[in-house]
C-alpha cells in the first residue's frame, strides 16, 4: 500500500494504528473533512458530546479510568477555546489527552478569520506541547510524537491544530508507522547510589510515613501493587493526596486516610511529627501543605517524582529522586531485599499514630430523618462496594466528602479534578469512564451548582446508552463557598445561593433518564438501591443538610497541627493575610 | 528547610539549545513571565547550517532555588535540547554589541570621539553632527560607556543583550 491520501484520511490512520478506541468530539465547519473521513468508520469509535468542555473532560475520565490516552476532536475558534478548560485541567491533573483542533486554511492564518483562534497561542502555557501542523506529509509523523510525549513522563494534553487545507490536501502514505523522532526521553531510572541512600533513610526512620500522589496512578497499576510490596516490607503508614486515592487500600491497617486540606486529623499530624516523608508521585501542592514554614518542620525527605521540576519548587527536600515511581518502587523493593533490611520497630509511632486516630475527625453529627451528606455518602460506599465502582466528582463540599467517606482499594476508579479545581468535570468524566469500561458501575457524585456546569452532557449519556449515575448531593447552595463565606466572611453570603434550580427528576426524565429523588433517611438506601438496579442513567436528586460544613479543615494559611474539627468553635472572621490565601 | 528561607538573589547566565520552531521563544519567554521569573535580557538566534536549532541566551536573577526552578523548567519543554547554566558551570565569557548615537558639535564631539577610542568603540556613522558608535564588550563596559555618553549628546542606545560560552576547549 503505498499511496496518496489526504490529511484527514492520514489522521484516521494514524489514529487507528495508535489503538485509539474513541474520540470525544464536537463538529464544526474546520474540521469538516476530518469528520467525513470518520463517516462510516468502524474501527474508530466517535461519541459526540453536547459542549467542547464535555469532550475535554470524558476524554480525561476516559484516561483516568483506562490508563489510556483520551481523543479530543474539536473545530477551530470557539471549539478549541471551549476545550481549553479541559485541557488545563489535563495539564495540573497529568492526564494523558491528544486534542485535535480544526484551523481556518493556512492562507487565512492571522487575518481574522470567521471562527479563527490563536489555538496553539492559547493552549501554550496549559499543554506539554502543540503543533500548528503546515503540511500534510507532516501529519503520521506528529500524531505519533503527540501519543509519544502525551504519555511517557509526567503525563499530559497535547494539542495538535490541523488547518483545513492541511486536511484536505494530500501527502504519501504508506500504512506504516513513521520514524519515532527521539527528542523526548524522559529518565525513569534513579541511580543505585539514590536508592541505597533512600533505603538506608527509611530503614534508620523512627516515624517514616510515605506521602503518595497522582504520579503512582499515573505510572500503572504495578506502581500501586509495588507501593503496597514496599510498605509491607518498611511498615511505614501511608497517607495520599486527593489524586492518588485508591493507589494504596484503603482498609490497611497502615492507611492514614487522605492528609492536607481537608484531610484526616491523624494522617496531617502524622506529616507534622514524622521524621522521615517518602514523597512519591505527589508534588506537595499548596492544599497539602498548608503553611509551608509549619509544614512537617522536623522531617527528613525523600522526594521521587517523574517531573525534575516538581522537586523543590516549594519544599525543600533531602534526597530528590527523578523516575518513574513504578520502576523507583522496585528499584527500592530490590535494594531493601539485598541490603536485608529489616523495618525499625514502629510500635511507639503507630501508638501515637492511633492516639489521632481517636480524635475520630471524620465524624460528624446526626440529625434524625435529615440526610447529612456524609452519611449519603458512607451509604453509598457500603451498598455499592461489592461493584468495585468508578467515582468521579465534580467540585467543591461533596468532592471532599467522597474522598473522605467513600473508600478504594484499587487505582483507576477515582475521578476527580484535584489541580485545576474544575467544576463540571464530573459527568463527563463519568461518561468518558463508562465508555472506556463499560461492565463498571460509573457514579458520578456531584453537587447541584457543580452538576449544572455541564449538564448537558446528559444528552450523550442517552445516545450513547452509556448507564452512568449522578448522585448529586442538593443543599442548595454552593456548598464550599458558602462554608468559607461561614468561616471567614462573618457568613455574608455573597452570590452563594443555588437559586431556581430545576426539578432535577423532571429534567433527567426529560433526557430520557431515570429521575429519583431522596428526601430523608428512611429514603436513602431504597434510593439508592434503585440507582444501583437501574441498568440505564439515573439521576439521584438527594436533598441533604443545607448547612453542613465540611471538616475537618485547616484554615487558610494554619499549619497542619490547627485543624478544625466539627463541633469546635469557628470565628468569623480572618485576618487579611489568611483571607488573601485561596 | 523550606523555601520561604529568604536566599541572596544572584544573577545567573542561561544558554538554552532550543528546536528551532515556530513559537518555541514565545514559549520560553512566557514560561517565565507565567510563574513570575525575571528576564534581564534574551539573546535569540539560529546557529546550525540548516537553521533546525537555535540558541537563547538569558540573563536572570533570583534566589538559588529559583534559579533551579528555571532550569527545571525549561528542561522539561518538549522542544529544549539542553540547558546551560555558564553562572554555575565555571569561568565563561560574556558580550553584548551595543549601537550608541551621540549628537553635537565642538569640544564635545572631540571629547566623545577621545572616549570612544579608549573604549575600542567603532564609528559606523557620521554626520557633521553626529556619531554612532559600536561598540562590543562585558555588560558592564557598555554601561560605563554609555554613562559618560549621557555628557557628550547621547540621544538613542540599542543594545542586543548578552551572548555567553564558557572559557576552554570544551564545548558546555
Amino acid at each position: 500500500m503505498n499511496t496518496e491520501r489526504s490529511g484527514a484520511e492520514i489522521l484516521v490512520e494514524s489514529l487507528v494504528a495508535k489503538g485509539v478506541e474513541f474520540v470525544f468530539g464536537y463538529p464544526g465547519g474546520a474540521v469538516l473533512p476530518i469528520y467525513d473521513a470518520l463517516f462510516g468508520e468502524e474501527r474508530i469509535r466517535h461519541i459526540l458530546v453536547r459542549h467542547e468542555a464535555g469532550a475535554a473532560h470524558a476524554a480525561e475520565g476516559y484516561a483516568r479510568a483506562t490508563g489510556k490516552p483520551g481523543v479530543v476532536l474539536v473545530t477551530s475558534g470557539p471549539g478549541a477555546t471551549n476545550a481549553v478548560t479541559g485541557i488545563a485541567d489535563a495539564f495540573m491533573d497529568s492526564i494523558p489527552l491528544v486534542v485535535i483542533t480544526g484551523q481556518v486554511p493556512t492562507a487565512l492564518i492571522g487575518t481574522d478569520a470567521f471562527q479563527e483562534a490563536d489555538t496553539v497561542g492559547l493552549t501554550r502555557h496549559c499543554t506539554k506541547h502543540n503543533y500548528l501542523v503546515k503540511d500534510p506529509a507532516d501529519l503520521a509523523g506528529i500524531v505519533d510524537e503527540a501519543f509519544h510525549i502525551a504519555t511517557a513522563g509526567r503525563p499530559g494534553p497535547v494539542v495538535i491544530d490541523i488547518p483545513k487545507d492541511v486536511q484536505i490536501g494530500l501527502a504519501h502514505w504508506n500504512g506504516r508507522p513513521p520514524q519515532r523522532r527521539t527528542r523526548y526521553a524522559p529518565q525513569t531510572t534513579a541511580a543505585s547510589a539514590d536508592i541505597a541512600q533512600a533505603v538506608a533513610m527509611i530503614a534508620a526512620a523512627e516515624r517514616p510515613i510515605f506521602y503518595t500522589g497522582g504520579g503512582i496512578i499515573n505510572a500503572g497499576p504495578a506502581a500501586s501493587r509495588a507501593l503496597r510490596e514496599f510498605q509491607k516490607l518498611t511498615g511505614a503508614p501511608v497517607t495520599s493526596t486527593l489524586m492518588g486515592l485508591g493507589a494504596f487500600p484503603a482498609g490497611d491497617p497502615a492507611w492514614l486516610g487522605m492528609l492536607g486540606m481537608h484531610g484526616t486529623y491523624e494522617a496531617n499530624m502524622a506529616m507534622n511529627k514524622a521524621d522521615l516523608i517518602i514523597a512519591l508521585g505527589a508534588r506537595f501542592d499548596d492544599r497539602v501543605t498548608g503553611r509551608l514554614d509549619a509544614f512537617a518542620p522536623n522531617s527528613a525527605k525523600i522526594h521521587v517524582d517523574i517531573d525534575r521540576a516538581s522537586i523543590n519548587k516549594t519544599v525543600h527536600v533531602d534526597l530528590p529522586i527523578v523516575g518513574d515511581c513504578a520502576v523507583v518502587l522496585e528499584q527500592m523493593i530490590e535494594a531493601w531485599l539485598e541490603t536485608g533490611h529489616t523495618a525499625v520497630d514502629q510500635v511507639e509511632w503507630y501508638a501515637h499514630i492511633d492516639g489521632w486516630r481517636a480524635r475520630q475527625s471524620l465524624s460528624y453529627p446526626s440529625r434524625g430523618q435529615e440526610i447529612m451528606p456524609q452519611k449519603a455518602i458512607e451509604r453509598l460506599y457500603e451498598l455499592t462496594r461489592d461493584r468495585d465502582p468508578v467515582i468521579s466528582t465534580e467540585v467543591g463540599q461533596h468532592q471532599m466528602w467522597a474522598a473522605q467517606h467513600f473508600h478504594f482499594t484499587g487505582p483507576n476508579k477515582w475521578l476527580t479534578s484535584g489541580g485545576l479545581g474544575t467544576m463540571g468535570y464530573g459527568l463527563p468524566a463519568a461518561i468518558g469512564a463508562q465508555a472506556g469500561c463499560p461492565d463498571s458501575l460509573v457514579i458520578d457524585i456531584a453537587g447541584d451548582a457543580s452538576i449544572q456546569m455541564n449538564i448537558q452532557e446528559m444528552g450523550t449519556a442517552t445516545q450513547y446508552r452509556l448507564p452512568v449515575k449522578v448522585f448529586v448531593l442538593n443543599n442548595e447552595w454552593m456548598g464550599m463557598v458558602r462554608q468559607w463565606q461561614e468561616l471567614t466572611y462573618e457568613s455574608r453570603y455573597s452570590n452563594s445561593y443555588s437559586d431556581s434550580l430545576p426539578d432535577f427528576v423532571k429534567l433527567a426524565e426529560a433526557y430520557g433518564w431515570k429521575g429519583i429523588r431522596i428526601t430523608t433517611m428512611d429514603e436513602l438506601d431504597a434510593g439508592i438501591q434503585a440507582m444501583i438496579d437501574h441498568p440505564g442513567p439515573v439521576f439521584v436528586d438527594c436533598l441533604v443538610v443545607k448547612e453542613a460544613n465540611c471538616f475537618p479543615m485547616i484554615p487558610s494559611g494554619a499549619a497542619h497541627t490547627d485543624m478544625i474539627l466539627y463541633g469546635d468553635e469557628v470565628a468569623g472572621t480572618m485576618d487579611d493575610t489568611a483571607k488573601a490565601l485561596v | 528547610m523550606n523555601c520561604t528561607t529568604i536566599e541572596a538573589e544572584e544573577r545567573h547566565v542561561l544558554t538554552i539549545t532550543v528546536d528551532n520552531e515556530a513559537g518555541i521563544l514565545a514559549k520560553i519567554a512566557g514560561l517565565f513571565t507565567a510563574r513570575g521569573y525575571n528576564i534581564d535580557s534574551l539573546t535569540v538566534a539560529d546557529i546550525t547550517d540548516n537553521h533546525d536549532l537555535s540558541r537563547i541566551t538569558i540573563v536572570t536573577h533570583g534566589p538559588p532555588s529559583i534559579i533551579d526552578q528555571i532550569r527545571a523548567q525549561l528542561e522539561r519543554l518538549v522542544p529544549v535540547h539542553k540547558v546551560v547554566d555558564l553562572t554555575e558551570v565555571g569561568p565563561y565569557i560574556e558580550r553584548e554589541l551595543a549601537l550608541i548615537k551621540v549628537v553635537g558639535t565642538g569640544n564635545i564631539r572631540v571629547e566623545a570621539l577621545r572616549v570612544a577610542d579608549i573604549f575600542r568603540a567603532k564609528v559606523v556613522d557620521t554626520t557633521t553632527s553626529s556619531f554612532v558608535f559600536e561598540l562590543t564588550g562585558s555588560p558592564d563596559k557598555i554601561d560605563t560607556f554609555v554613562a559618560l555618553m549621557k555628557e557628550l549628546g547621547l540621544v538613542e542606545v540599542g543594545r542586543t543583550g548578552v551572548v555567553g560560552m564558557v572559557r576552554g576547549k570544551e564545548a558546555a
